[in-house]
C-alpha cells in the first residue's frame, strides 16, 4: 500500500477524530450545525450578515421547540477571508466536531475548497450564495440565484424598457462575469436582439472613460453591466458623470447585491434595472415581519442583503428536511429535501429542485429609485434552468462535477 | 472628428491622473529616497477625508483641495516623526516599515468606516461634444494636475524653501553646515509629499467607489511612473506620465481596457531595459 499525503492526512485526521469521540457522544443531545463564512477580512461585508441570518434562523427554530425535540447548536468558524482556512476548518467541522450539517462558503473558490471534504465525510452541505451555476453533487444544496435565473427575465424586460434591440455588455473578467455574459448574449438573441460588443474588465480596473466613449461610438439601446466590486462601481459613477445615464438605459445582474444602490446617489442610480430574489424594500408582510425580527435581534437592518436571506432560507429549508425525515442522518434528509421541499419567507417561496439541488425562486424585476429597489414585477418560481441543462441527480446520483455550461 | 476630440481628452485625462498619482511619491521617493509602500493608503485616506468632510456639509472643492491634503499631510507628519525619521538612508528598512504602515492604515480605516464601498458623486456635470457625452470632471483633473506641476516647479525653483530642500536632499551635511537643520527639512518635505498624495486621493475620489483596500490599485502605477521618470522631479513625472498615459489609452481604445493595462506594464519593462536610470536619466538631464 502506498501512503500518499492525502491518505496520511485523512488517516491522521480520522485518528484525531476518533480520540475526540467520547466527547462527541456526550454532546449528542443537540443537533450540531456548522457554519463557515468570512466574518472578518475583506469579505466581511458579505459574511457578517450571513452569520447573523444563520443565527437568527437557528434561534427561531430553537425558540419554537427545536428540531425533533432537540436544540440546534451552532459551531461557527470565521475563515477571515482566507481560502486556506476553509479547508482547515472544514476538516475540523467534519472530523472533529462531527457536525450534522454545514452551511457556508462565499466565493466559488471557498465552496470548491470544502465541497469534497463534505462529500467524503458524508456531511450534508448548504451553499447559500448567488454564483455562476453548474455544481452537480448530491451532497450539496445551492439555493442562491444562478446567472440564467436572472438573465432569463432581466434581459427581455430591460430590452423592452429600453425599446431597442442593440445591447452592449460590460462584464467582470472572471468566471462569474464570463458565464453571465454568455447567458446575456443568449437571451438577447432569443429576444431578437444583438450584442454589439462584450468587454471584460479585471476586478481592479477603475477607469472607464475610454469604455464610455467606445459605447457611444457603438450606440447601443441598452447597456448590461455584470460588474463586480468597489473598483467597478466607478463605472456607474463615471457613466452618470458623463451625462450618459439619461441617454442609454442600464441594467445589471450584480449591482445592489452588496447594497451598492445605497452608495450611488439618486442621480447616479435612478432607473438602473436589476433582477434579484430579494430586496430590503420588498413590500410584503413576510418581509416586514422579518425585518422586525432582525431589528429586534441586531438593530439596524440596513446591512441585510440577498446572501443573508439565502442563508436564512438555507437553514430553514434544511430544518424542514430534517422534520420530514425524522432524523438528521444525511441520506434521509437528502431524500426528504428531494421531494421538493419549499420554504416561504421574506423573499417569497424557495423550492428545492430535486434534479439539481438548486433552488426554484421568485425573481423580482426592480428599478433603482432614490437609493431603494423599487419592485416593478415579480415572477414567481423561476427554476435554475442553466444547471438543469447539465445536471440530473435523479439519473446520476453519483455525479460530482462543477459543469461549465455550454450555451 | 468628435471621437478624436473625445480620445484626446481621455488621453490627457490618463496622463493627468498618472501625474496626480505619482506626484506625492515623486517627492517622497524621488527626492527623499524613502520607498513609501503606504503611498496608496495615503491616497485612500485622502479620499475618505474628502467623503467625510462632504458628508459633514463642507463644500466639495474645499474638502478636496484643502481639507484632505491637510489631514493626510498631518498624518504623514506623525508617521515621519514616529517611524520614517529613524530610517533615513536605510532603503530596505523603510520598505518594510511603510508596508507595515499600509496594513495598519487599511485596518484602521476598516475599523472606522467599515469594509464597504463608499463614495461621493462628481461635482461637475458631463457635457456634449458633437454626438458624444464626456465627463466634465476629466477637465477638472487635467487642470489640477497642470496647476500642481506648475506649483511644484515654482516652489522648487523660485523660493528659498525649495532651494534649501533641494540642497538638503543632495548633501544633507553641507546644508547642516550652512545652518539648516536637515531633520526639519526632511520633516517638511515628507509633509508636502503626504499632502500631495492626499490631494490625489481626494481629487480622484468622486470617480471611484472607495474601499479601505483601494490604495492597492494606485501603488503599482505610482511606482512605475516615478521610477520610469528618473531623477528629475517635474520633468520626469511629466515625461513618464505622458508616455504611459498615451500608450495605455491608445491600446485601450484600439483593443480593450485589459490590453491597455498590459501595454502600460510592457512599456514600463521595455523602457527600464533601455533607460535603466529612467527617462530623465538620459534626456533632459539636470532639469527639475
Amino acid at each position: 500500500m502506498t501512503l500518499n499525503r492525502r491518505k496520511f492526512l485523512g488517516a491522521t485526521a480520522a485518528m484525531t477524530g476518533a480520540a475526540m469521540l467520547p466527547r462527541a457522544v456526550l454532546a449528542a443531545d443537540t443537533i450540531k450545525l456548522g457554519s463557515i463564512v468570512d466574518t472578518s477580512g475583506i469579505f466581511d461585508a458579505y459574511g457578517k450578515p450571513m452569520d447573523m441570518a444563520l443565527r437568527l434562523a437557528v434561534n427561531e427554530i430553537n425558540g419554537a421547540g427545536g428540531l425533533l425535540g432537540r436544540k440546534i447548536e451552532v459551531m461557527a468558524y470565521d475563515t477571515q477571508s482566507d481560502m486556506a482556512l476553509y479547508s482547515q476548518y472544514a476538516q475540523q467541522l467534519t472530523r472533529q466536531d462531527k457536525v450534522d450539517v454545514v452551511h457556508g462558503g462565499i466565493l466559488s473558490a471557498s465552496r470548491e475548497a470544502i465541497r469534497q471534504t463534505m462529500r467524503k465525510t458524508g456531511t450534508l452541505y448548504f451553499y447559500n450564495v448567488q454564483y455562476e451555476g453548474g455544481v452537480c453533487d448530491r451532497n450539496i444544496f445551492c439555493n442562491g440565484l444562478t446567472p440564467a435565473q436572472q438573465a432569463e427575465v432581466l434581459v427581455p424586460w430591460a430590452m423592452k424598457e429600453a425599446g431597442g434591440k442593440k445591447v452592449y455588455t460590460l462584464a467582470a473578467d472572471y468566471n462569474y462575469g464570463q458565464i453571465t455574459a454568455r447567458w446575456i448574449e443568449k437571451y438577447v438573441r432569443d429576444a431578437g436582439g444583438e450584442v454589439l460588443s462584450t468587454d471584460f474588465f479585471p476586478l481592479d480596473v477603475a477607469d472607464f472613460g475610454a469604455t464610455i466613449a467606445k459605447i457611444q461610438t457603438a450606440a447601443p439601446d441598452l447597456v448590461i453591466a455584470p460588474l463586480v466590486g468597489g473598483a467597478h462601481l466607478s463605472f456607474f459613477r463615471q457613466w452618470a458623470a458623463s451625462g450618459m445615464k439619461d441617454k442609454i438605459p442600464l441594467a445589471s445582474t450584480t449591482l445592489g447585491v452588496g447594497n451598492e444602490h445605497k452608495v450611488l446617489t439618486p442621480e447616479e442610480g435612478n432607473g438602473i434595472m436589476v433582477a434579484y430574489s430579494y430586496s430590503q424594500d420588498l413590500d410584503t408582510p413576510a418581509n416586514t415581519a422579518f425585518k422586525e425580527r432582525w431589528s429586534a435581534a441586531y438593530g439596524d437592518p440596513s446591512a441585510l442583503h440577498e446572501l443573508a436571506i439565502s442563508t436564512y432560507y438555507g437553514v430553514h429549508t434544511w430544518a424542514k428536511g430534517v422534520e420530514m425525515a425524522g432524523s438528521v442522518e444525511r441520506d434521509a434528509v437528502v431524500a426528504a429535501l428531494e421531494t421538493g421541499v419549499s420554504f416561504d419567507g421574506p423573499a417569497g417561496k424557495y423550492t428545492v429542485d430535486p434534479k439539481t439541488h438548486h433552488a426554484t425562486v421568485d425573481v423580482h424585476l426592480m428599478k433603482f429609485k432614490d437609493q431603494k429597489m423599487d419592485v416593478v414585477e415579480t415572477l414567481s418560481q423561476r427554476p435554475p434552468i442553466d444547471t438543469q441543462t447539465v445536471c440530473d441527480l435523479e439519473a446520476n446520483p453519483d455525479d460530482n462535477t462543477q459543469y461549465e455550461i455550454q450555451i | 472628428m468628435d471621437l478624436s476630440f473625445v480620445i484626446l481628452v481621455e488621453m490627457l485625462y490618463a496622463v493627468a491622473s498618472l501625474i496626480l498619482i505619482g506626484a506625492g511619491l515623486a517627492v517622497v521617493f524621488g527626492m527623499m529616497k524613502v520607498i513609501n509602500l503606504a503611498h496608496g493608503e495615503f491616497m485612500m485616506m485622502g479620499g475618505y477625508a474628502t467623503i467625510t468632510a462632504v458628508n459633514l456639509g463642507v463644500n466639495v472643492f474645499v474638502a478636496m483641495l484643502v481639507i484632505a491634503p491637510l489631514i493626510v499631510g498631518l498624518i504623514g507628519l506623525v508617521v515621519e516623526r514616529l517611524v520614517i525619521r529613524h530610517l533615513y538612508g536605510r532603503l530596505v528598512d523603510t520598505m518594510l516599515a511603510t508596508w507595515g504602515l499600509s496594513l495598519f492604515f487599511i485596518g484602521m480605516t476598516t475599523m472606522i468606516f467599515g469594509n464597504t464601498t463608499t463614495g461621493i458623486s462628481t461635482p461637475i456635470p458631463g457635457f456634449a461634444v458633437g454626438g458624444y457625452q464626456i465627463n466634465g470632471y476629466n477637465f477638472f483633473i487635467i487642470v489640477v494636475s497642470v496647476l500642481l506641476l506648475i506649483g511644484i516647479l515654482a516652489v522648487l525653483k523660485t523660493t528659498r524653501a525649495g532651494l534649501v530642500a533641494r540642497g538638503a536632499m543632495q548633501r544633507a551635511d553641507m546644508a547642516a553646515s550652512l545652518g539648516y537643520s536637515p531633520d526639519r527639512i526632511y520633516m517638511a518635505t515628507f509633509f508636502c509629499g503626504s499632502a500631495l498624495s492626499g490631494l490625489a486621493g481626494a481629487v480622484l475620489a468622486p470617480l471611484v467607489g472607495l474601499v479601505p483596500t483601494s490604495g492597492g490599485a494606485y501603488i503599482a502605477k505610482a511606482f512605475i511612473t516615478v521610477i520610469a521618470g528618473g531623477p528629475s522631479l517635474v520633468a520626469g513625472l511629466l515625461s513618464s506620465a505622458g508616455f504611459f498615459g498615451i500608450v495605455s489609452q491608445v491600446f485601450t481604445f484600439a483593443i480593450s481596457p485589459v490590453i491597455g493595462e498590459v501595454a502600460l506594464l510592457v512599456a514600463a519593462v521595455i523602457l527600464l531595459r533601455l533607460l535603466p536610470q529612467g527617462i530623465t536619466g538620459r534626456f533632459l538631464k539636470g532639469r527639475l
